[in-house]
């Protein structure tokens, strides 16, 4: 019987299998930053053990580096620290580090696929959560917890048991307009926050087919909020037409041996998956987010959903209480919610692309009045590219903050947060109650939306300009 | 590790689905290099508000969370898990993990048991009624005991066997090293490096 893509990937990377326990997968790639990594480096010290393979682990400085003021020490004591620990570890154990002001700086997710590090086949992890990013490779990559980056840095495994698989199969054409972000956005509203666990997805189809790398790393980026640890889409030449000639992408007659290697992963026509979902493409519009969690979305043109109308006493509580602290009415458009913020950035939509998108619709604009509006690139390289491009320019005469790269205001750990009821419109990946700041009220929207809500100072899609 | 046989104590009824590890602690805690003390951080936000169950002195020293399906979704921080052993739970019965949540859980020792909706509510109504009723979570006869109930869950011989050792992975995984080394030697050349 044929295999899946995530099928085959799993079985190339089996050191060992025994009866009962997990398989035990051999890791290509590790990245590293500096939240989840401290405690792991500290109980290697303690064990006397060495990295087993620097040569296949990078680190970067991500989550809790400021962006503005970047070449002044970090003013917060203890992100200060925790990046000096970083330092330190990545000095000690011979780990390649991109610290803040280098031109490789950049969000985890952004850094691996700019280098070509993230290529199709491999297995890649890293202590965060959309790790799944890489997946749109056609690479198995996930998110691991603290245990796991230490059990990676010493051995270059993980034991795993098998996931599930899970097809979403996207039929036809995305109308102009609708994103990769309200692509997924609609898939995580249709299957649920938990409705990907134990699975991988392998997202399919001909909407998936047409997406850019860049598209597809958003959709893959966000298979965690479904419940996936990983998504996945087949290698094919928009792929290879990608990571051609990146710095650490195999390169001549190595090319050559990938590229056939590459090749042979796509899941086979007779392969089958264990849950399988279809999704009409041509009957999606933007969509964005009214609750606490990234299943809690609907089209833009509608209205926010009433708590009566769901019978299960649970989900109406549920709602209830993401309406209670969003702060909205039942019934009313969600297309007149008035925001005080906009963010553009994060590892689901701070690439070059997401950036050119933002700046179509701001260019010649100007951004509401009070507004306050951060567009913080992915990468220090997206940040050279877009400022050769001028994009930086169109940002600031619309009134909008240029800043520096990091993870910033998608979770909030530097300088850059919501005060308490201050509310957002955020290209970022969670919606969840304080994500953005305590207190803080998160709407997820594709960076077309978000740039045409700067505008107006309300969610807005950029048709409706 | 701390091993982990039978466990009995009190519990908490949560009455919340869907939360997230934002929740379980805020990321001002992550910013902290150490893995101990997380337990002040525990919930921190929904702590502030005095109606919060935590915050009922009824279940001080309880064990045992009882939650809603989804439990953990969110970010892989295992800050979560050192959150919740450090305030003192010893596991958590839920109708349905997030994966990573419940690989940190594993790695840790704190356990989380999957157990149908209809008893997560039957034990979440029993400790409301009385805070004092005592659950038994017995890894070894893999079933959860309580409010005159009894029933199984599931986990897997490995899996149960390593916590009722109080194993951790790498030094089980170093016994395979040769094994490790052999896989290495048969990687294709043109595979990157971050050198």
């Amino acid at each position: 019987m044929g295999r899946t893509l995530a099928e085959k990937v799993w079985d190339a990377h089996v050191v060992r299998r025994a009866d009962g326990e997990p398989d035990l997968l051999y890791i290509d790639l590790h990245l590293v930053h500096e939240v989840t990594s401290p405690q792991a480096f500290e109980a290697l010290r303690l064990a006397g053990r060495p990295v087993r393979r620097p040569d296949l682990t990078i680190a970067t400085e991500d989550h809790n580096v400021p962006t503005t003021d970047t070449l002044l020490p970090i003013a917060d004591p203890v992100s200060r620290a925790q990046v000096e620990a970083l330092r330190k570890n990545c000095a000690d154990f011979g780990v390649r580090l991109f610290p803040m002001n280098d031109p490789g700086q950049g969000i985890v997710h952004v850094v691996g696929p700019q280098l070509g590090l993230s290529e199709p086949g491999m297995t890649i992890v890293c202590g965060d959560s959309h790790t799944s990013t890489h997946g749109a490779f056609g690479a198995l990559a996930f998110g691991i917890g603290t245990s796991q980056v230490e059990h990676v840095l010493a051995t270059q495994t993980l034991p795993q048991r098998r996931p599930k698989t899970m097809a979403v199969t996207v039929q036809g054409e995305l109308p102009a307009g609708v994103t990769a972000k309200d692509l997924i956005l609609a898939v995580i509203a249709r299957i649920g926050t938990g409705g990907g666990a134990g699975y991988v997805i392998e997202y399919r189809g001909e909407a998936v087919r047409a997406l850019s790398m860049e598209g597809r790393m958003t959709v893959c980026n966000m298979s965690i909020e479904a419940g996936a640890r990983a998504g996945m889409i087949a290698p094919d030449e928009t792929t290879f037409e990608y990571l051609k000639g990146r710095p650490n992408a195999p390169q001549g007659a190595d090319w050559d041996a990938a590229v056939a290697y590459w090749r042979t992963l796509a899941t086979d026509d007779d392969a089958t998956f264990d849950h399988e979902v279809v999704i009409d493409a041509p009957s999606l519009s933007p969509y964005v987010t009214w609750g606490t969690n990234p299943g809690q979305a609907a089209p833009l043109n509608t209205a926010i959903p009433d708590p009566a109308d769901y019978g299960d006493a649970a989900a109406k509580a549920s709602v209830e209480r993401a309406l209670a602290y969003m702060g909205l009415t039942p019934g009313a458009p969600l297309s007149d919610v008035a925001v005080d913020t906009v963010f553009i950035g994060s590892c689901t939509n701070g690439r070059l692309s997401d950036l050119r998108a933002a700046a179509e619709v701001l260019r010649g604009r100007q951004v509401a009045d009070g507004l306050r509006v951060l567009i913080v690139p992915g990468s220090m390289e997206v940040k050279a590219q877009a400022e050769a491009e001028g994009l930086d320019e169109v940002f600031r005469a619309a009134g909008a903050d240029w800043r520096s790269a990091g993870c910033s205001m998608c979770l909030g750990m530097n300088p850059d947060t919501l005060s308490p009821g201050e509310r957002s419109a955020s290209t970022s990946n969670r919606n969840f109650e304080g994500r953005q700041g305590p207190g803080g009220r998160t709407h997820l929207v594709s960076p077309e939306v978000a740039a045409a809500t700067a505008v107006t100072g309300r969610l807005t899609a950029p048709a409706d300009l | 590790m701390e091993a982990f046989t039978i466990h009995t104590g009190r519990a908490v009824p949560l009455r919340r689905s869907d939360v997230d590890t934002d929740q379980i602690i805020p990321s001002e805690w992550l910013k902290r290099i150490e893995r101990t003390g997380f337990g002040a951080g525990l919930f921190s936000e929904w702590r502030a508000d005095p109606s919060f169950v935590l915050n009922n002195p009824a279940y001080a020293g309880a064990s045992i969370l009882l939650a809603g399906p989804d439990f953990g979704t969110g970010s892989s921080r295992e800050h979560a898990v050192w959150a919740l052993q450090d305030y003192g739970f010893r596991a958590v019965l839920s109708p349905r993990f997030a994966d990573i949540f419940r690989g940190n859980a594993l790695g840790n020792g704190l356990l989380p048991v999957v157990v149908p909706v209809d008893v997560v509510e039957a034990l979440t109504a029993a400790v409301e009624a009385d805070p004092t009723t005592e659950i038994t979570v017995d890894l070894v006869a893999r079933e959860v005991r309580g409010a005159g109930r009894t029933v199984g869950f599931e986990l897997d011989d490995f899996t149960r066997w390593r916590l009722m050792e109080g194993l951790d992975d790498v030094g089980l995984t170093l016994r395979h090293e040769e094994q490790i080394t052999a896989f290495e030697a048969g990687r294709p050349a043109w595979l990157p490096t971050t050198a």
